[in-house]
């Protein structure tokens, strides 16, 4: 790795910090993925995954990738997690979701995930205490921020790090670059993803579902073949 | 940081990967295989973004913006099968789309 030009205390001492706030990220990230994986309840799991992409992104931090960081915060554990929650909610509706709702209530539920999110907030709130406006730390510090020029605002990002880390310009400038043509391909696979989750939605919202006392695959749609439906039917006589 | 420390950030990154690959394995309900994939997905990222931040380029963040698109549309399309699935069997079960096949 490359090492600042600066080699006083300070510098060795922040890295060290960063270095203990990488295996403490690590361990709450180990921690939580094995305790979503185990859960019986799919929204406690939900809980303890989102806790663990939180993990993941202070590792990414640590690691001198603040733009990943963000990203896997906003985009992981925000977007893509309540993704989940709301399927989540969906699939828990029904006659049994008020003992559910008074179960979230104990302690016991969301305690865990809470102690292991307090770990992550307390290194947060090292990282901002400690190296917040730091210029000065800033200007013998990256070379990225010689490059990111006079009036970057980007400087903000990488105060505590002492590992060089990769400005969000440096990530921007390759990314519609060199890599136009998988940027293009992304917004292609996006697309094809937002066209393929309308579809399969769509008959769900256009139908409102009768009160059913048998599953609605073995009731044929009309507009399909009957022939079917009498396939299905002779297989569930056997 | 010195390499031992990107070491064990690769060395984390198999571990995650590895309780996601459990946890589909172990799992037969589908919200949970799709949370392990998730895993998996996200301990692939980890993996570039140590290669990248060892190598001190910004090419390791570009492919983990890819996966994260990839993970987006996955997870938007596994989700809506899922719901299709549940309002036809009332069941989040894996083996419940043995239906598919009859």
């Amino acid at each position: 790795m490359r090492s600042p030009r600066s080699t006083s205390g300070r510098c060795c001492r922040e890295t060290a910090a960063v270095i203990g706030m990488f295996y403490l990220s690590a361990a709450v990230a180990l921690i939580a993925t094995a305790l979503t994986i185990t859960r019986s309840n799919a929204a406690h799991a939900v809980l303890y995954l989102i806790v663990s992409l939180l993990a993941v992104a202070l590792v990414f931090y640590a690691l001198g990738a603040p733009f990943a960081a963000a990203l896997e915060v906003i985009i992981y554990a925000g977007a893509i997690m309540v993704l989940f929650v709301f399927v989540v909610m969906i699939l828990n509706l029904g006659a049994g979701a008020a003992p559910q709702e008074r179960n979230w209530l104990r302690p016991a539920v969301w305690v865990g995930p809470t102690l292991l999110a307090a770990v992550l907030a307390g290194e947060l709130l090292y990282l901002l205490a400690s190296g917040r406006f730091d210029v000065s730390a800033q200007g013998s510090g990256a070379a990225a921020a010689q490059l990111a020029g006079a009036a970057a605002p980007t400087t903000l990002t990488a105060t505590a790090a002492a590992p060089p880390a990769i400005e969000p310009k440096q990530v921007g400038l390759l990314l519609f670059g060199p890599y136009l043509l998988a940027v293009e391909l992304a917004s292609m696979l996006l697309m094809a993803g937002l066209v393929a989750a309308y579809h399969l939605a769509r008959e769900l919202l256009k139908a409102p579902q009768p009160a059913a006392s048998h599953p609605r695959w073995t009731r044929e749609p009309p507009t399909r073949a009957t022939a079917a439906s009498s396939r299905h039917t002779t297989a569930e006589s056997h | 940081m010195p390499a031992n420390t990107l070491m064990h950030a690769w060395i984390l990154a198999v571990v995650l990967f590895g309780l996601g690959v459990a946890g589909l394995l172990a799992r037969r309900n589908l919200v949970f295989m799709l949370m392990s994939i998730e895993i998996m997905l996200n301990a692939a990222g980890l993996a570039f973004i140590a290669a990248g931040a060892r190598w001190g380029q910004a090419d390791g963040q570009i492919m983990f913006i890819l996966i994260l698109t990839l993970a987006a549309a996955e997870v938007s399309v596994g989700l809506a099968l899922i719901l299709r699935l549940f309002s036809g069997t009332e069941s989040v079960d894996a083996d419940a789309a043995r239906a598919l096949h009859d």
